[in-house]
């Protein structure tokens, strides 16, 4: 065991873990954040999304061990004093959900590449998402919502 | 009723308005639950031993290391747990000589398909679990495994050796035996001497549902209703076959089908792994989890699809068709799954599509082999059924030198000619595809597209352009139950809803449909907020818990909206009857001049009146109720629907093809579906969107592949080729309104209908791109690779180079068959 100390959406959280835990493990089973989830075993889906230290990683690709000392936010630490951020309320707005499993990594992505890339184009976004997997919504709303988040025109239909 | 009947459909306004759903704030913010996420005292934690053989004797296990494993509480076999595991059912069985396997949740003696669960191991911590099934040490003896469903007709290499032939069933239709049609044999006949005939054998590829939750469940047998938490379709289905096979009553019986995440038919099965957890943790008497893994997921989740269509189409020479001839074989895999043979059945009413056809000729093989099992995935039987005729259409417009879509022109019922009794016996009561096609052809620029192609063709461009056309219908709304005890299934197909109006103001709806995406919680408020005049905020509805919802069918076959939601507007309809005594006696009126409008019980010719808000609450405290009247207004209403729903399209595709690659870009597609009255135009569009990928997918990247030794390569993310946001484009998705007759609210499903259009659409834009260079077909999915093979086959003038699979030796066989 080792003990690891680190912030997870604004909070100090210290804990005994297994050196080969994931953070995705970590972060669902020893804090309970189980807005973030797990789509696959081999990093291709992308629903484990969260922020480490301001960018995104896909959790089940990160030690819990490697996260010491960072401050992490989940899709459960993205809304500040009950005011969704952007792109929250953007994905609601575009229907760019339906089952919402994919949904929390789908918005951290999308959250990321703004940060990087504040006006995207339709085929930025496709590319700087291609790494999250959707199987509802066929991606069209998801690519609405973004170019909806950064304040650009979305075509109709 | 009468009155209420009469009223507008949207006296509020909510239906057709684009609500943005309730569901999605949990969703954005991290607070949902699935079933993975519940965590209950003392709970224990569940990983399975899969066979890694496709056909194997269990000489023996040893679980003695895995049982002296850290916080490892037992490992159980199929021998330790016998009957008491329960069998797991098909509820379909097409033919009354139908072959199928016994199905156990774990085999105690033999091994059916690679992935087939042989131990259940039980620790306090998942990962303590996971670690000991490594443990495990099992002896296996392997047997020849049947493979290729072609060679398995043969019966040479038996599936399950005791029932001596992979042959399950042979399912036919005849419209000549019918009565609703001619001879097929004689018109083809026919058309060899004075017409035309067109003869292919299509593909369709094994797909994977590979919805986005893993499957995952939890049981807790404690307290005196043992509870079943699972990532689940059908809580109803799933209750209803716990009880009949585990001998508990159903009573005691609660399933809870909490967020779902995804679907499309891949969790309406009754599973394995359920059936083991339910009966692990009964025994142990402690709460019990098991989650399964994505590459457990895609092994051992049931596939979709996978059949060897042969198909003989007959017309005129003029293009008029005269008959049309279907021979499939369709893979079942190791086991015959809970719809099992019953999904390519439903084909049989859908190859006819929206062509008038003379004679008709449908028989469905279905084999058993010693793969994963295969049943519904989105669609489920139509979009096979749709890609074998718009494929056969295209084939046959080149036959003839004709237009693809004047072909469909000369063959297609006109919106003049409903209601139309097909060849194959259904009743389509409405339609329009002249409007429709009109439209699409429009905004797809149709004209234009064909020009470009053509001075592609000339200057002999590399990237070369195909425009592929998909005229489809679909029969939505399953389904009249007499209609499915005409066909042999085991249950009905109405739909249960209830309305609890409460003191305080709000109305409290439960349905027996479950969503898992699809976003009931909004569609349906907006129906009843419009039939009960309320505000679409003091709705909620509640599925997916057997205790809240107790009666229900569930939810598949774009069933819930034109089954469930007219059990919804009967119910309502209900409530408001049972009001309006009431309204009469606090309005000190007769209760035939009560009215009921936008909420609000009035006197006619009066101002007098009264919110149904206000009558409800008169109902709780029932100090002032008409003399001898029960003090409840509440109602629910059971709807078994009196035919299918038909929601067509036209769909329309441009594909690029680089010709010295092979490589596919998507370069338009639009699509025009009528699916009758929309209740929410947002929610319809999304289930469009996402539909046409799936399709999309199956047309250009899905694959589940199997080596020759009975082992699934496809089975991470890393191989199966779900796509991704950079593969796909964005759609111009257009929807047409010819309200359904079959019900009041006039509405026809959507939920599969881009699956089931978009497929053939795509293989027809790139057979069309490259068929100068003599190519008639392209095996799916249509990889670069064949892509390009069938380019440079056939320009090398070889005699099938079309149908290459990506891996030859896979199915080499089934080629030359």
């Amino acid at each position: 065991m080792t003990r690891i100390s680190l912030t997870v959406d604004g909070a100090s959280v210290s804990e005994d873990v297994e050196p080969r835990m994931l953070l995705v493990q970590f972060l669902r089973e020893k804090l309970g954040k189980t807005g973030t989830v797990v789509g696959c075993d081999t990093s291709n889906c992308g629903a484990c999304t969260v922020h480490l230290d301001g960018h995104s990683v896909k959790s089940c690709n990160v030690l819990a061990v490697q996260a010491e000392g960072s401050e992490v936010t989940t899709i459960e630490g993205l809304a500040r004093d009950g005011e969704l951020h952007p792109v929250q309320q953007a994905f609601h707005e575009c229907h760019a959900l339906q089952c919402g499993y994919c949904t929390p990594g789908m918005i951290m992505q999308s959250v990321d590449l703004l940060n990087d890339n504040p006006k995207p184009t339709e085929e930025e976004i496709r590319v700087g998402l291609e790494g999250n997997l959707c199987r509802c919504t066929g991606y069209h709303n998801i690519v609405r919502a973004v170019q909806t988040a950064s304040g650009q025109e979305v075509n109709a239909s | 009723m009468t009155v209420t009947e009469d009223r507008p459909a949207a006296a509020t306004g909510e239906i057709g308005r684009d609500r943005r759903r309730k569901e999605d704030q949990r969703l954005i913010t991290g607070r949902t639950r699935w079933t993975d996420n519940i965590q209950l005292t003392g709970m224990l934690h569940m990983a399975m031993v899969r066979s890694p053989f496709a056909h194997a004797k269990i000489v023996s296990i040893d679980t003695s290391a895995a049982k002296a494993a850290t916080n490892v509480v037992d490992v159980y076999t199929g021998a330790d747990l016998g009957e008491s595991q329960g069998v797991l059912i098909n509820a379909w069985p097409i033919t009354p000589d139908q072959k199928t396997p016994v199905h156990l949740p774990m085999p105690a003696d033999r091994v059916a398909f690679a992935g087939e669960i042989v131990a259940a191991v039980v620790a306090r911590t998942a990962a303590e679990a996971r670690d000991a099934a490594e443990l495990v040490d099992v002896e296996y003896e392997e047997l020849p495994a049947a493979l290729d469903m072609k060679e398995a007709l043969r019966d040479e290499v038996l599936a399950h050796p005791d029932l001596g032939s992979n042959k399950s069933a042979l399912w036919v239709f005849d419209s000549a035996e019918a009565g609703t049609g001619g001879n097929v044999d004689d018109a083809i006949a026919a058309a060899r001497t004075d017409g035309v005939v067109v003869e292919r054998e299509f593909r369709q590829n094994r797909l994977i549902p590979a919805f986005m939750e893993p499957r995952s469940t939890v049981v807790d047998p404690t307290g005196e209703q043992n509870v079943m938490y699972s990532a689940t379709q059908v809580p109803h289905i799933l209750r209803f076959a716990l009880a009949a096979t585990t001998g508990v009553p159903e009573s005691k019986i609660r399933v809870v089908a909490p967020d779902v995440g995804g679907g499309f038919g891949g969790k309406l099965q009754v599973t394995p792994e359920e059936w083991l957890t339910w009966c692990i943790a009964r025994r142990l008497g402690k709460p019990l989890k098991y989650t399964e893994t994505r590459s457990e997921s895609l092994m051992a989740a049931h596939h979709g699809r996978d059949q060897w269509q042969k198909l003989t189409m007959a017309a005129d020479k003029d293009g008029t068709l005269t008959g049309f001839k279907i021979e499939l074989t369709a893979d079942l895999g190791a086991y015959v799954a809970v719809v099992g043979g019953g999904v390519p059945v439903l084909g049989a009413f859908m190859f006819n599509a929206i062509y008038k056809i003379p004679a008709y000729h449908f028989a469905c093989q279905t084999v058993l082999t010693n793969k994963t099992w295969v049943d519904a995935y989105r669609g489920a039987g139509r979009p096979e059924a749709t890609f074998g005729v718009e494929r056969m259409m295209d084939e046959l417009a080149h036959e003839l030198g004709m237009d693809p879509m004047e072909v469909r022109r000369k063959n297609w019922i006109r919106h003049d000619e409903f209601p139309y009794t097909t060849v194959s016996g259904l009743e389509y009561d409405t339609g329009n595809y002249e409007a429709a096609t009109e439209e699409a052809m429009a905004s797809f620029g149709y004209d234009e597209l064909r020009a470009e192609q053509q001075r592609r063709r000339e200057s002999g461009d590399r990237v070369q352009l195909g425009i592929g056309i998909s005229t489809f219908t679909e029969m939505c709304g399953l389904a009249p139950s007499r209609v499915l005890g005409s066909l042999d299934y085991g249950a009905g197909g109405w739909e249960n809803a209830s309305i609890r109006m409460l003191a305080t103001g709000s109305v409290e709806v439960t349905t027996g449909a479950s969503a898992h995406g699809q976003g009931h919680e909004t569609a349906f408020s907006q129906i009843v907020a419009d039939r009960l005049g309320v505000p679409f905020e003091s709705v909620e509805i509640l599925h997916g818990d057997t205790q809240v919802a107790s009666k229900g069918l569930d939810t598949y076959g774009s069933r819930s909206l034109t089954v469930g939601g007219e059990a919804l507007v009967k119910a309502a309809d209900k409530v408001i009857e049972k009001a309006k005594p009431v309204a009469a006696h606090l309005l000190e009126a007769n209760v035939d001049d009560i009215e009921f409008e936008a909420g609000t019980f009035s006197v006619r010719g009066t101002d007098q009146g009264i919110s149904i808000a206000d009558v409800a609450g008169a109902v709780f405290v029932a100090h002032n109720l008409p003399e001898g009247m029960e003090p409840s207004i509440d109602a629910d209403a059971t709807y078994d629907p009196v035919n299918f729903s038909f929601p067509h399209g036209t769909h329309l595709c441009a594909a690029e093809v680089d010709t010295e690659t092979g490589a596919i870009k998507l370069r338009k597609y639009t699509c025009v579906d009528d699916i009758g009255n929309v209740i929410n135009p947002l929610i319809v569009a999304g289930q469009v969107h996402g539909g046409l990928v799936q399709g999309i997918a199956q047309a250009l990247f899905e694959d589940a592949v199997f080596d020759d030794a009975g082992t699934l390569v496809s089975a991470s993310f890393v191989d199966y080729l779900v796509p991704t946001a950079a593969d796909m484009i964005s759609f111009d998705v257009h929807h047409r309104s010819t309200p359904s007759l079959t019900n009041t609210l006039g509405t026809k499903g959507v939920g599969e209908a881009g699956t089931i259009a978009s497929t053939p659409a795509v293989v027809n834009a790139i057979v069309d791109a490259v068929r100068h260079f003599g190519v008639n077909d392209i095996v799916m999915p249509c990889t670069p690779e064949r892509v390009w093979r069938a380019i440079n086959g056939s320009g090398a003038g070889g005699a099938d180079p079309t149908t290459g699979d990506a891996m030859p030796h896979f199915d080499a066989e089934g080629e030359q068959a």
